[in-house]
């Protein structure tokens, strides 16, 4: 059950992450979330980056004038792409690299994998490898999310009436999956099997790549945004329902003909989801402001954020270890939950 | 938790940001009236999405590129069409929450306003954050006769305005302005017109015009009131306008109107109407764009207003005895 209860029972169990969560004041729309070690990072709508770490918190203005449109973590450094533009990337230290300047047209989706790093405006795509060299394509449409597959130098790319498959180091044209529509985000399932994106019609698309078999996961009340996969793999959570919608992916056939877990159901709108990346828990936020962490195994629930002012949750991330959760709001409140020990 | 700033929110009472259309064949005046909105001392910041950058700009505003992608929706409807880089440029501009008082979309001059009045109905996100306020077109006084011969957007442009800016009045007659005024009235006779040089017009006569809120939509009459209104059929596009002195059926009407919108959607580009339901004191009012309706009780009928039924329809090759008979039909 959730519980605005106090912090712990007569028998010690801790009943609420509420008392575990150290506000924090973002001033603005909060794009994304991550941590490079120890430091969290919040991207903001007036294009700084939010660095909080045990010292304190302190800005960057990782795009002066402009607006954080997408941002991705890659390790050590949180990489941003601007409506000025740009793609920068933010070290926890504060110091800022310039990646990428498309001369003033918007970064509408980034990606980052192991030191390559890329990028979207408009039908323009372009990929950095860890050396630096970048590599150019155009897609047949506007390009809304970009995911790099567990394996290769390989790129998803989800746009209107399907995706494209890219290898950027190749010259071979980009391998293209059609399904009827305009697709938003893009995600592999960490074993590459599945390609999955987010669509317009309030509904989730996927391809077994093996076969380009197609999948449907429909049945959303509203664009199920965020999708993440647990640690094993297995599952992967989404939003877009009055609770996190979570699929099962450990058959061949992925979720095909499979029911879906419903994990936090409350009266409000799940907008974000973030599986711990070492336990079968996954952080729900909601369009209340609230966030709740939910353990598959048992579905117990423990309350992280009551509902508040700063609108809906907009970004949530969880550090390596997963010791720590930092989320941020539409209008520009946010948090850090550090687990109990 | 610390409060946002309330101030330049740009949001009205719905906390939506209002959204203006500018339409205009190429060539009729549109960049000299955006240019003109954005330099008036309003003290307003605007946010302005345009197809070319270069011609606009004003240090204040934030213009943003767009490209004009029109998609279909995947509901089965042809129909259905929205502005894709639209939904993705407002999903953009509300991360600047507070940046800007209203946004107002440049439509290329051969663009079909429908997909783009369509995206603030069909697409949810935006919908929730904004609010479309009107589609403005711009018509070249000069060289209408031409456009509309050779043209088939500049008919639909002057069938979807709520206001009309007649521009270089200067470089006609006035006969000739009689003449056009005239055309443009037999496609759309319910808009606000106004006769302009350079695209003079006041800026409360193109923004905050509320023309798709339900709650405003208070009288469905002609904008003009010069009798003897003749239309020239250079248009295969009309408007059918049907009055019924007294009470609709409502379990009547709503499924005829359903089925009528579903039917000839394709034709069908504004349609408007208000109504008295048998037994019901509020007024019923629906206002759609092609196959999309949306309508409400509104206002308590006051006891002096007489309780009539009126709807009015702008399309292409609609069939007014039909369209009338089916309403009549629906008559209490």
């Amino acid at each position: 059950m959730t519980s605005a209860a106090p912090n712990a029972t007569a028998t010690g169990a801790v009943t609420s992450l509420l008392d575990h969560v150290r506000p924090l004041d973002a001033g603005a729309h909060v794009t994304g979330a991550a941590f490079a070690g120890d430091t969290a990072m919040l991207a903001l709508g007036d294009g700084c980056v939010l660095l909080c770490d045990a010292a304190g918190e302190r800005r960057v203005d990782a795009h002066p004038g402009g607006a954080v449109l997408a941002a991705v973590g890659a390790g050590d450094r949180f990489i941003t792409g601007g409506d000025d533009g740009r793609v920068v990337a933010t070290l926890a230290n504060g110091e800022t690299q310039a990646i990428a300047d498309e001369k003033g047209r918007w970064i509408d989706a980034v990606a980052a994998s192991g030191g390559a790093i890329a990028w979207s405006c408009g039908k323009q795509v372009a990929a950095r490898d860890a050396k630096g060299n970048v590599r150019r394509m155009q897609a047949p449409s506007s390009v809304r999310g970009i995911a790099f597959a567990p394996k290769g130098y390989r790129l998803g790319l989800a746009h209107y009436n399907g995706a494209s498959l890219w290898f950027p180091n190749t010259d071979a044209a980009p391998e293209a999956l059609f399904w009827k529509g305009s697709h938003l985000d893009a995600s592999f399932s960490p074993d590459g099997r599945f390609f999955i994106t987010s669509m317009q019609e309030n509904m989730l698309h996927g391809w077994r790549l093996a076969d380009k078999k197609d999948m449907r996961m429909s049945g959303y009340p509203a664009k199920p945004r965020s999708l993440s996969w647990s640690h094993d793999g297995l599952w992967m959570a989404s939003s877009g329902a009055d609770a996190a919608i979570i699929w099962p992916f450990e058959a061949k056939d992925g979720p095909m003909g499979k029911a879906p877990r419903e994990c936090g159901v409350r009266p409000a709108k799940v907008t974000q989801v973030a599986f711990h990346p070492r336990a079968l828990i996954v952080a729900i936020g909601y369009d209340d402001g609230a966030v709740m962490l939910v353990r598959l195994t048992d579905n117990s629930e423990l309350m992280a954020r009551m509902p508040a002012a700063g609108g809906a949750v907009t970004a949530m991330a969880w550090d390596a270890k997963g010791k720590r959760l930092a989320f941020g709001t539409a209008d520009g409140a946010g948090g850090l939950l550090t687990l109990p020990v | 938790m610390p409060d946002m700033p309330e101030t330049n929110t740009g949001a009205d009472a719905s906390g939506k940001i209002p959204v203006t259309v500018l339409t205009g064949y190429l060539g009729a005046g549109k960049t000299t009236l955006l240019n003109r909105i954005l330099s008036e001392p309003h003290g307003k910041k605007f946010a302005v999405i345009v197809n070319e950058f270069g011609e606009v700009g004003i240090d204040n505003d934030l213009v943003v590129g767009a490209d004009e992608e029109v998609f279909e929706m995947n509901n089965g409807c042809v129909c259905c069409t929205v502005r894709g880089d639209l939904i993705r440029i407002i999903d953009g501009l509300m991360k600047r929450k507070g940046g800007f008082d209203g946004i107002i979309v440049e439509t290329t001059g051969l663009a079909d306003p429908a997909p783009v009045a369509q995206t603030f109905f069909m697409d949810q996100d935006v919908q929730d954050r904004t609010r479309l306020d009107a589609v403005v077109t711009v018509v070249d006084a000069k060289w209408l006769g031409q456009r509309l011969k050779d043209a088939p957007e500049a008919h639909n442009q002057i069938a979807f305005a709520d206001v009309l800016v007649l521009n270089k009045t200067d470089l006609v007659t006035p006969e000739e302005l009689a003449g056009v005024e005239a055309q443009v009235r037999a496609i759309n006779p319910y808009a606000r017109l106004h006769r302009t040089r350079n695209a003079q017009v006041a800026i409360d006569d193109v923004l905050g015009r509320n023309a798709f809120d339900l709650d405003r939509i208070m009288e469905l009459e002609p904008d003009f009131l010069e009798a003897g209104h003749h239309a020239h059929h250079d248009s295969d596009i009309q408007s059918v306008a049907v009055t019924i002195d007294g009470d609709v059926d409502p379990d009547k009407f709503l499924p005829w109107l359903n089925d009528y919108a579903q039917r000839e959607g394709a034709n069908l580009l504004r349609s408007k109407g208000i109504l008295a339901f048998r037994g019901e004191p509020k007024r019923f009012v629906f206002q759609g764009v092609h196959m999309m309706l949306d309508g409400d009780l509104q206002r308590d009928w006051r006891p002096d207003e007489k309780r009539t039924s009126r709807i009015v329809m702008i399309g292409r090759d609609l069939d007014r005895e039909a369209i009338e008979k089916a309403f009549r039909a629906c008559a209490v």
